[in-house]
């Protein structure tokens, strides 16, 4: 009886060393995986094997965004063709680019600021496709006013490429920070670790989108379709590895900021003409 | 396409995508249920590990309620996720800078641990059940001694062993699990609510009392439904575990509120405009002043007084209740609160969720219900009142 007994409970410890012995295996296994992936530093697998692109080499460019704030009309021509460029959901709620709007009138000390997708804003456009800025400080003092366009910032350290449980979103070569959508799980933790609300969750795809400053087009040597439409010029874009392009003699010229530094996503859409209250 | 859900107006500016909320009910409930599985465990290790005896009474309980939340806790996120399918792509390529990509990994191995755990608890039971069912049932009971039936003394001091190391475990397993939770929202920087060094600890202290909380309401119903006497010690002992580690959270809270609010940094007018208006009833009335004051006081007065009987049974059931509601609060106002406040520093936004839909209060309440089905039909599976399993 106690040799049964004695054999029940030998049964039980080899069966427990086995388990043990596979969780130890498994967390081995696990460890390994890590140190592999952290060598990698970004795990989609379209960030180890990027989709090629014919004649184009993405170790031969560095690409940069620069905003003329001071030349920006508000016309929102660049909204409008980015949404339709790329696909963007038509409604006040998601966008790859926006322009903001600043307004100073008298005697008051903060800025009264909105966009083009305001409720009011939409009121008077009539739709939520189409967008326009309300003349709605006709009747005030305005001692100071001016447009900004936003987009994505293609961080060089981007807080969202950090915080993505899977790599679907990573930082291409070239400086574009794009989303594997055939790989993203939509757990939406990008779109909150963004500082600049550039981010949106693309309800028809299920996964999260952002601005790729066009990265089908700029492969292809044609601009991002916001610079393309731009009537003043107050979008510009180019290679910084072409110390002449338009980029690259926008930053040599003038003293560009960028938007939110302290973040330490160190964001690469510079700005000429911006003032203190802009967020 | 359908409408887009989780559209929220908004006062002042802010940012043009933020108008749709990201995080919805859902995220509320899964650092809630978290919490639970915590909380439930730690009352569970303080008979197990540090053998309190007064906890027996509900120490098995207890496990097997961490394992019954502990089994919903991915469910709110895999309903969240936009592609579930997709979900173990996180385990199978794990990005390791992000705080979440571990989840998977530290869940499994948690949700591992339980199962061991309560099979050696519940153990003798099964064997014994074994011997006394017949049919599916015996098949059932069969299968899960995982051909271990011997309940000798020898065997029985091998499976303490293992109890006692699988709670030692359990205890920087499931505090860790949780206070990563915490670090998941306080590592973001891109929102003052959540940006604090302070969350992983708030997470888990709040964590610890609803846990306790719980245990104390469900200990007491069960007592009833079963028609048995409530064990006084245990009901006292769980009163102090969870007056004490209320003086914890409502400090680390306070703290974390005071440096927020000091500090004074860029959008704290907005902050505090957001405080004492729409945070008023969830935050400030439901959150501290019935949720956490009021259950300190009732526990504080009958401490000092030293009620006992049937009056401190009510009022540890009270408090309990109110700790429970104090915490999925402070889960909505840290989830939700924090998305309501634009990152412009300039807008305020105000989510209401829906009653229908994926992400729904219908959904949310259902998978907050989802353990306690679970839990009463375990309890019929494997009693764990101390009478039943005397062997443990």
């Amino acid at each position: 009886m106690t040799e049964t007994k004695d054999k029940s409970a030998d049964a039980r410890r080899a069966f427990l060393r086995l388990l043990g012995g596979a969780v130890a295996c498994a967390g081995a296994a696990a460890a390994g995986k890590v140190a592999v992936t952290q060598a990698e530093a970004a795990t989609a697998p379209s960030t180890v094997t990027p989709p090629a692109i014919p004649g184009y080499d993405w170790t031969k460019h560095r690409w940069a965004f620069g905003v003329d704030a001071t030349k920006c009309i508000g016309c929102l021509r660049c909204v409008e063709a980015c949404k339709r460029e790329n696909d963007v959901i038509g409604d006040a709620h998601h966008f790859r680019t926006w322009v903001e709007r600043y307004v100073y009138l008298e005697g008051e000390e903060t800025p009264r600021v909105d966009s083009h997708s305001d409720p009011v804003n939409i009121e008077a456009s009539g739709s939520e496709h189409e967008y326009r800025f309300a003349n709605r400080y006709k009747d005030a003092k305005v001692e100071k006013a001016f447009f900004v366009p936003k987009l994505c910032n293609h961080c060089t350290h981007p807080a969202c490429v950090q915080v993505c449980p899977t790599g679907a979103t990573y930082r291409t070569n070239d400086g574009v920070v794009v989303i594997d959508h055939t790989y993203c799980i939509g757990c939406q933790y990008c779109v909150q670790a963004c500082p600049y609300g550039a981010r949106f969750f693309n309800e028809e795809k299920q996964v999260t989108d952002k601005c790729t400053w066009c990265y089908h087009r700029i492969t292809k040597g044609l601009q991002p379709a916001c610079v393309e439409v731009c009537p003043v010029g107050a979008r510009i874009f180019g290679d910084l590895y072409d110390k002449q392009s338009p980029v690259s003699l926008f930053i040599r010229n003038n003293r560009t900021r960028v938007l939110k530094p302290e973040s330490g996503n160190a964001p690469n859409v510079y700005y000429v003409g911006l003032d203190k209250d802009v967020i | 396409m359908e409408p887009v859900p989780n559209i929220a107006p908004f006062i002042g500016y802010v940012y043009p995508n933020e108008t749709v909320i990201p995080w919805t009910v859902l995220v509320v409930v899964y650092p809630y249920l978290t919490g639970l599985v915590a909380g439930a465990f730690t009352v569970s290790s303080l008979y197990q590990v540090f053998g309190m005896q007064r906890f027996k009474p509900v120490a098995h309980l207890a496990l097997l309620t961490s394992l019954c939340c502990m089994l919903v806790v991915p469910v709110p996120l895999l309903i969240h996720l936009g592609h579930p399918e997709r979900a173990l792509n996180a385990m199978i390529t794990p990005h390791t800078t992000s705080a979440f990509a571990i989840f998977g990994y530290a869940a499994s191995f948690y949700v591992l641990l339980l199962l061991l755990e309560n099979w050696f608890v519940f153990r003798p039971h099964i064997v014994r059940e074994v011997q006394r069912t017949s049919g599916v049932l015996r098949l059932f009971y069969r299968g899960l001694t995982l051909g271990s039936d011997d309940l000798s003394e020898k065997a029985m001091s091998y499976d303490r062993k293992w109890i006692f190391a699988l709670a030692v475990i359990g205890i920087p397993a499931a505090h860790g699990l949780h206070g990563y939770v915490g670090f998941v929202f306080g590592s973001l920087k891109s929102r003052e609510w959540w940006s604090s060094d302070l969350m992983p600890a708030i997470f888990l202290f709040s964590a610890i009392i609803s846990g306790t909380a719980l245990l104390i309401v469900i200990y007491v119903i069960a007592c009833r439904l079963r028609k048995v006497a409530v064990d006084l010690p245990c009901v006292e002992g769980m009163a102090y575990t969870l007056w004490g580690f209320m003086m914890f959270t409502l400090l680390l809270e306070g703290v974390e509120f005071a440096s927020l609010v000091y500090r004074g940094r860029e959008g704290t007018e907005m902050i505090l405009q957001f405080v004492k208006g729409p945070l008023i009833v969830p935050f400030v009335i439901l959150q501290f002043g019935i949720g956490s004051a009021t259950p300190l006081v009732i526990l504080t007065f009958m401490i000092w007084r030293g009620i006992g009987g049937k009056t401190l049974i009510a009022g540890v059931l009270v408090s309990a209740c109110l700790v429970l509601l104090s915490v999925l609060m402070m889960r909505w106002n840290v989830v939700i609160g924090g998305q309501e406040i634009a990152k412009t520093g300039k807008g305020l936004l105000s989510y209401t969720p829906t009653f229908l839909g994926r992400e729904g209060l219908l959904v949310a309440t259902g998978i907050l219900a989802a353990p306690f089905v679970l839990l009463s039909i375990m309890v019929r599976l494997f009693p764990p009142w101390p009478q039943a399993t005397k062997a443990a």
